[in-house]
């Protein structure tokens, strides 16, 4: 934290465009990267807000990207805190994307985890400024007066000065370090922790907050682009003749062909430009275009699973070694051996991408709702020949509400197409994808296939274990020779395994990538945490013990694991290297503990009824899950489910209730209904009706356990989904003995 | 040019009648509430009201609702008073993105319009058509039983 300012009210108007109020606060953030790009955050120089106006309205500038999650409450939420302000009184603003604002890059469930001192700081920083301003005017010292709801009060005579009231005398005070001001005991929160008026909630049930598919500008175009249908294809050859002459098309366009790697970039096609929305859709279905579909037209997911799970069953790439596992001769009736397959997913998030563009002169303006605004502007000045270092302000990034990411929206390829496109026309464009779109060109999940075998020992625990997981690596989009899990993907419930087992061995094979890997809620927990979920069930099954009390056997003694001294050189801990964060096994073991004791798991069922239970440790949070279902001639009913989440300090409990609802509910589709696949290059699937996600009817009861704690906040947007669904599978072999080892369930079973 | 008359504004709009309504009401009367999420009438997001009926307006030509009298979101409310629906929505904290609560709003609108007091199972059959990716359906139904009463109290 280099700098930290007051801001003249002039350089805030300009730098933010908001209606400024008489105290501003801007402070520098630490730059942290989003998964593994911390090169491409640019350099802070000035950021963080809060402002407040002379009537004492607070307006805080929420630096992270809002999609669905909260964080439009829960930042502003840990700055009143420390502020002492009026909750009744605060508003919050999205920032624009801008290096000035720190770190903006919203993923790996990280706003709160990797933020929360300094976002309290703000708060601080500002409160102790106006209480200097009051001690300055009562002629008192600092330590004499005392920042109360909204107003400082003079310890002595109860007198109160109120924020509004000090605002301008403050501003004019210099900013004391962020170190050097005193934050709150946790034990006097009187907002974190506590469920506050949820801040743009109204807007939304008004239908007047803007999403990036809102954005309307006079003379603006819309565009609808028909791209390659196998990744790094390219246009032959099209002839828009009769797109052309639909009423309303202003103009076609060919985007340019990038090649490998495909990065976050658009992928190329020919857009179709009009007046107004359906006059580009219906001019692109008059498009004819001839594809060279490139050499990625070779996948097909039904042979590449064969070949994932045959890698999954040799011998490999060691990422984790403890003793000697190979010279173990496993007793085969006493071997659990298991190989789970995971397919591709998609984020299928309700709002399709969009972005808005417009080039006049020099400056470029994008409105698009992101992840990754910071990534997106420096992408724009590459897009456009700009200067990073000189050019910055030449692009304004306005960012607005998504309507659902899920990490889809951490990659801009549509914000870039509709800067390609504006730059192109020379008019203001906007880039809408169509469902078919957005199915067909996503960043999807990885296909994998995880393989285990252990040996159950005389304690009904294991002493022997091996396990393999193979899967296109994420890498592959930024580095097309990339051909392997990274440490930091091996890191996410599949290398970092916390079991105490004397001989391990830890393995990944190589493999070739054929369609755009990307972030998805929660990255590889998905197939790692299944797969380890649903074996942890397989031994217990095998040493007729509880899946609770195997889950207590193989963690074993509460301890602090170090990843790195246990044989796994390349761990990371999602970005966190204190001591505080390190995984704890007592926590783990208490999660699990209390689901079965919250859940009723271990109680008796009725006939062709079970529980399955799981449980996984991601992005510092401790998540279990139950779930309960009825299995009658082969058709699944899922009748409850249950969520126990530790994430340490909790600032606005309704939105990690509602993150753990959403987190069941997307693990529910996962395991049961979807998938998508791929032939000859293409994928198949194309909206709900192929790849279906859950639907009210089909959810049953839910329950979010809370567990209380004040050790360091730990992940919510994604940790909630790791454990659902292997207790999905295991409770459907509990009502059933039927064993699912490849999702999505209704491949065998009905659903 | 087609005549149609959303949230009792009329509109006249020159416009392909084969134009699905959802891009007339986004495009040409710049009302963005009503949201686009699947274009083939799966997803619900694009839930108006025709003459009091829920339609998907993303399959609804202008030419089928020229004349009609049209309510989006932004008509649901009474000026400043929510509709009991939207109020439901705030006091349950239903919406996270948001996205399709425009869509699920005017669904559970039109059922409590025709169904005072629903059941869960009614519920659910009538609002099964709007999908939520967020997974905001439990709250959903608490809200939509919350209406219930509310309106049921306003009479």
């Amino acid at each position: 934290m280099s700098s930290i300012e007051n801001v003249s009210r002039r350089n805030f108007l300009k730098t933010t465009g908001l209606t400024g109020g008489a105290f501003i606060l801007g402070v520098n953030l630490p730059s942290m990267g989003f998964a593994g790009n911390a090169a491409l955050s640019e350099q802070a120089s000035l950021g963080y807000f809060v402002s407040i106006a002379k009537d004492g309205a607070v307006d805080i500038i929420c630096h992270r990207s809002e999609m669905g999650q909260g964080i439009l409450t829960s930042v502003p939420q840990i700055i009143a805190e420390e502020l002492e302000a009026d909750w009744n009184k605060v508003t919050a603003t999205l920032a624009r994307g801008d290096s000035k604002y720190g770190n903006q890059s919203t993923g790996g469930s990280a706003s709160i985890r990797n933020f929360f001192q300094y976002t309290r700081q703000m708060g601080a920083i500002a409160r102790d400024m106006l209480e200097q301003a009051a001690a300055n005017k009562w002629k008192v010292d600092k330590k004499d007066v005392q920042a109360k709801n909204h107003h400082v009060v003079n310890k002595a005579n109860g007198k109160k000065l109120g924020f509004g009231e000090l605002a301008e005398d403050a501003a004019k005070l210099p900013v004391p370090a962020a170190e050097s001001v005193k934050l709150k005991a946790n034990k006097d929160f009187s907002l974190i922790g506590k469920d506050v008026n949820l801040l743009g909630q109204e807007k939304i049930v008004r239908g007047t907050a803007t999403y990036a598919q809102d954005i309307q500008l006079p003379n603006m175009l819309i565009a609808s682009i028909e791209r390659p249908p196998v990744v790094a294809g390219q246009v032959k050859s099209f002839d828009a003749t009769e797109a052309k002459k639909v009423p309303g098309v202003v103009d076609v366009v060919q985007l340019k062909y990038r090649g490998l790697p495909v990065n976050v970039k658009p992928v190329s096609g020919v857009a179709v430009l009009a007046t107004n929305t359906w006059a580009a859709i219906e001019g692109r279905k008059k498009l004819s275009i001839e594809w060279d579909h490139g050499e990625n037209a070779v996948h097909n997911t039904e042979s590449y699973k064969k070949e994932l799970v045959k890698k999954a069953n040799s011998k490999g790439i060691v990422a984790r070694a403890e003793g000697d596992v190979y010279s173990h001769k496993f007793d085969d009736s006493k071997t659990v051996e298991a190989t789970y397959t995971v397919p591709y997913h998609h984020h299928m998030s309700m709002e399709t991408p969009a972005a808005t563009a417009v080039i006049e002169g020099d400056k470029c303006t994008v409105w698009s709702g992101t992840q990754t605004p910071q990534w997106g502007k420096g992408l724009i000045m590459e897009e456009l020949g700009l200067n990073p270092e000189t050019d910055s302000d030449k692009v304004v990034f306005n960012q607005t509400l998504m309507g659902g990411a899920f990490g889809r929206k951490g990659k801009n390829d549509f914000t870039l197409e509709a800067v390609e496109l504006a730059k192109a026309t020379g008019k203001p464009v906007k880039v809408i994808w169509s469902r078919e779109d957005d199915v067909k060109h996503g960043f999807y999940h990885s296909i994998a296939a995880n393989y285990y075998k252990a040996e159950v020992t005389k304690n009904k625990s294991a002493d022997n274990w091996i396990q393999r997981v193979v899967h296109p690596p994420i890498g592959w989009i930024f580095n097309d020779k990339d051909d392997r899990p990274s440490d930091g993907n091996l890191s996410q419930s599949f290398a970092d395994m916390p079991f105490n087992v004397k001989n391990l061995s830890c393995e990944t094979q190589k493999i070739s990538t054929h369609v755009r890997t990307g972030w998805f809620r929660s990255v590889h927990n998905i197939n790692n945490a299944f797969a380890m979920g649903c074996f942890v069930d397989e031994l217990a099954a095998k040493a007729k013990i509880s899946t609770q009390q195997m889950w207590m056997n193989l963690i074993g003694p509460d301890r602090q694991l170090d990843l790195k001294e246990e044989g796994f050189e390349g761990w990371s801990n999602y970005g966190q290297t204190s001591k505080s964060y390190s995984p704890d096994t007592a926590r783990m073991k208490h999660a699990i503990n209390f689901i079965v004791e919250q859940s009723g798991a271990d109680k008796k069922t009725a006939k062709n009824e079970g529980w399955g239970i799981s449980y996984a440790t991601s992005f510092n949070s401790y998540a279990a899950a139950a779930t309960k279902v009825r299995v009658v001639d082969g058709k699944v009913d899922v009748l409850e489910m249950h969520t126990a989440i530790d994430c340490g300090i909790v600032i606005t409990p309704d939105r990690v209730k509602s993150q753990m609802e959403g987190a069941m509910i997307q693990g529910l589709t996962m395991a049961l209904y979807s998938e998508i696949t791929v032939k000859d290059g293409i994928i198949e699937q194309s909206n709900f009706h192929d790849y279906p996600v859950v639907r009210i009817n089909q959810t049953p009861e839910l329950f979010v356990h809370m567990i209380d704690s004040d050790k360091e906040p730990g992940g919510v947007g994604e940790p909630g989904l790791p454990p659902i669904m292997p207790s999905i599978a295991n409770a459907i072999f509990h009502a059933s003995g039927e064993r699912v080892r490849d999702l999505p369930v209704n491949k065998v079973m009905k659903v | 040019m087609i005549t149609l008359k959303v949230n009792n504004k009329t509109l006249s709009l020159d416009a392909d009648p084969s134009m699905p309504l959802l891009y007339a009401i986004r495009d040409l009367a710049q009302l963005t509430g009503t949201k686009f999420g699947c274009g083939v009438g799966q997803c619900g997001a694009c839930t108006v009201h025709v003459d009091g009926t829920p339609i998907r307006s993303c399959l609804t030509p202008l030419s089928a609702v020229s004349g009609k009298s049209i309510t989006t979101i932004e008509g649901l409310a009474d000026k400043d008073k929510l509709h009991p629906v939207q109020a439901a929505w705030v006091a349950n904290n239903v919406p996270q993105c948001g996205y399709c609560q425009s869509g699920q709003m005017m669904s559970a609108a039109a059922l409590l319009a025709q169904n005072a007091s629903p059941s869960d199972e009614e519920i659910e059959t009538f609002m099964q058509g709007n999908i939520c990716r967020c997974g905001t359906y439990p709250r959903i139904k608490k809200a939509i039983k919350q209406a219930a009463v509310s309106i049921q109290e306003a009479k």
